[in-house]
């Protein structure tokens, strides 16, 4: 098995993207968990939803539609070139910010589950030890939901790994700016190179597969056997 | 202005409910000692004790502790600037740390300006040095109790909560922590807001109690005063019983016996050891209170008392009287079978002797 250079630099920007949108999932998906967990608002459904979708949606209706918004006659587009940054697509933030809501749900629903099950008593009981509510989240939320923590940031790292048809809406086909793991197999099939192919998704399936098993055996051994990838059975 | 004591005019209104009101208090509690909020399930107890700690939001709130304002029409305190102390029914405390490290979250957040000083009086008082490397997990229920209490202590509340703390126990963890309690009592000098629905509980602890109903306040006063009326005795059962307040003025080292006299006359009592000229509370059951017209010298019963019949009702709960003695300025109460009442010819007024069975010192 081995990787051309070409290879190695898919697997590095792989790797990078996934980096960069867990890190920015988990600061986004913690106040939307932490809100869907703890709301009684009508809205509380509607935005479950919403978050949801990419969950249903194939990939492509979501590039599409990101596509649009990113593109210069889109909302996005039009505050990002008011911003002097050009046009998102088919650059590698613009990878990230489709990456960021193709794979919220995965990040957002783990710490959702985490802090409902947490209950409302540990956080009133720091309240009357006289901690604030930044206090009451880093001193009690974070140590006592860190299972639903970590499997969201590895669900949202894998799943971001694992993604194509938005990558290919949103990123097209650009060494070292968008052309991710994903991207290179399919261009490996489509020139016949099945055994440079081969070794990449190869590598796809191991490292899929450690991924998922860690998850289960942190899972069993947090007690957490009711959730199934973050997702309660 | 100045409000001593604990200013509380609270509303809460279940949602969805027009006209039930789950809550609706207008009162002041003492600013010192312990207060018993004292009621059946629903009657509204912790919602009351979650509304003075903040946790829940009355509607047209006014809460005043020692002349502080917590909430009135423009201002809401949240709980964490509240300093007050809140002892929860179950176990609260955080299954992350050990018993150290709960103790060590207080500390750090405490308004004490010795915290150092603190802790060392609150390790004394709840005897709890030797379990602090434990987990939660790893401590029985009691020990779990004691270390939430310490806990709640050691930000230095001006407020001490405290809601059910004792109802998840059993009866001998009961009896493990009561001590402790009543020592808080005595080297406490902050008010204490107690629920709870033991009736032992309140008859130990209590300084003043707050009788709660569907929400209200039904009757607000003196432990001794509230437990001599008859008609909020009807329907505790075996527990009927008042409690006095008195001194141990001599002892009888043959028979080891105190004497303790109260504002209605004199008790021996088993010497508990407490020493002389000690104020002691003496409870004394209805059950264990016998009525008879004329002095008898021929019964193992060691305390007479002659009384004046006060009041007579029905209890509530079985075929029996609560018969209100007057004692001095004190009173007794005594439970007889209907015929007793009938064949003794008891009305108000008579005077007749009481005989004690029993007496407990309680405090």
């Amino acid at each position: 098995m081995s990787f051309s250079n070409e290879d190695i630099g898919a697997i590095w920007l792989t790797l990078r993207l996934a980096t960069t949108v867990t890190l920015l999932l988990l600061v986004i998906g913690t106040p939307i968990g932490w809100w869907l967990a703890r709301t009684q608002s009508w809205w509380k459904g509607p935005v479950a939803a919403i978050v949801a979708l990419p969950l249903v949606l194939p990939p492509t209706v979501i590039g599409f539609y990101l596509l649009l918004a990113m593109g210069p006659n889109g909302p996005i587009g039009a505050i990002t070139l008011a911003l002097g940054l050009g046009t998102l697509p088919f650059t590698f933030w613009g990878l990230v910010i489709a990456s960021v809501f193709y794979s919220m749900p995965f990040v957002v629903q783990p710490i959702q589950n985490a802090i409902e099950s947490l209950g409302d008593r540990p956080l009133e009981v720091a309240a009357t030890l006289r901690a604030g509510p930044w206090d009451r989240f880093f001193t009690v939320v974070l140590p006592l939901a860190k299972p639903g923590f970590i499997t969201a940031a590895v669900l949202g790292f894998a799943h971001t790994v694992g993604e194509f048809g938005v990558v290919l809406m949103i990123g097209g086909n650009i060494p070292g700016e968008t052309r991710v793991v994903s991207v290179q197999i399919y261009d490996h099939v489509e020139a016949l190179e099945y055994t440079q192919a081969h070794s990449l998704a190869l590598t796809m399936v191991v490292f899929s597969f450690l991924v998922l098993l860690a998850l289960q055996i942190f899972q069993r051994k947090f007690g957490q056997q009711g959730m199934v990838y973050g997702v309660r059975g | 202005m100045s409000t001593p004591g604990i200013r509380a005019r609270l509303q809460l209104r279940y949602p969805g409910s027009e006209s039930e009101f789950s809550l609706d208090v207008d009162t002041t509690f003492p600013g010192r000692g312990v207060t018993a909020i004292f009621g059946e399930s629903g009657s509204g107890k912790t919602t009351l004790l979650r509304c003075v700690a903040g946790l829940v939001k009355a509607d047209h709130g006014l809460l005043i502790v020692n002349d502080l304002v917590w909430q009135d029409k423009s201002t809401f305190v949240p709980t964490h600037r509240r300093p007050v102390g809140y002892v929860f029914q179950e176990s609260s405390l955080f299954p992350h740390l050990n018993a150290r490290g709960n103790l060590t979250y207080a500390m750090k957040r405490s308004a004490s300006s010795d915290p150092q000083a603190l802790y060392d009086r609150v390790m004394e008082t709840m005897d709890i040095g030797h379990i602090l490397s434990r987990y939660p997990g790893q401590l029985s229920g009691g020990e779990r109790q004691r270390i939430a209490i310490a806990r709640a202590l050691l930000i230095a509340p001006r407020l001490l909560l405290m809601d059910e703390p004792l109802a998840s126990l059993d009866e001998p963890r009961k009896q493990e922590i009561l001590p402790y309690l009543e020592r808080l009592h005595t080297s406490l000098d902050i008010p204490v807001l107690y629920v709870s629905h033991s009736v032992d509980e309140v008859a130990r602890l209590a300084d003043t109690i707050v009788v709660m109903r569907g929400g209200r306040i039904e009757v607000q006063g003196q432990a001794t005063e509230v437990f001599s009326r008859i008609d909020l005795q009807s329907g505790f059962g075996e527990e009927t019983g008042v409690v006095l307040q008195g001194r141990i003025v001599e002892r009888d080292q043959r028979w080891h016996l105190a004497r303790v006299a109260f504002a209605g006359g004199g008790l021996w009592v088993r010497d508990s050891g407490d020493p002389t000229d000690e104020a002691v509370r003496i409870r004394v059951l209805a059950r264990d209170v016998s009525i008879a017209l004329t002095s008898h010298d021929d019964s193992s019963i060691l305390n007479r008392l002659q009384v004046e019949v006060a009041e007579i009702e029905n209890d509530r709960d079985h075929d029996m009287f609560l018969v209100r003695l007057k004692a001095g300025q004190e009173f007794l109460i005594a439970r007889l079978t209907h015929r007793s009442v009938d064949h003794l010819q008891l009305t108000p007024g008579k005077s007749v002797w009481a005989q004690i069975k029993s007496v407990a010192i309680v405090r």
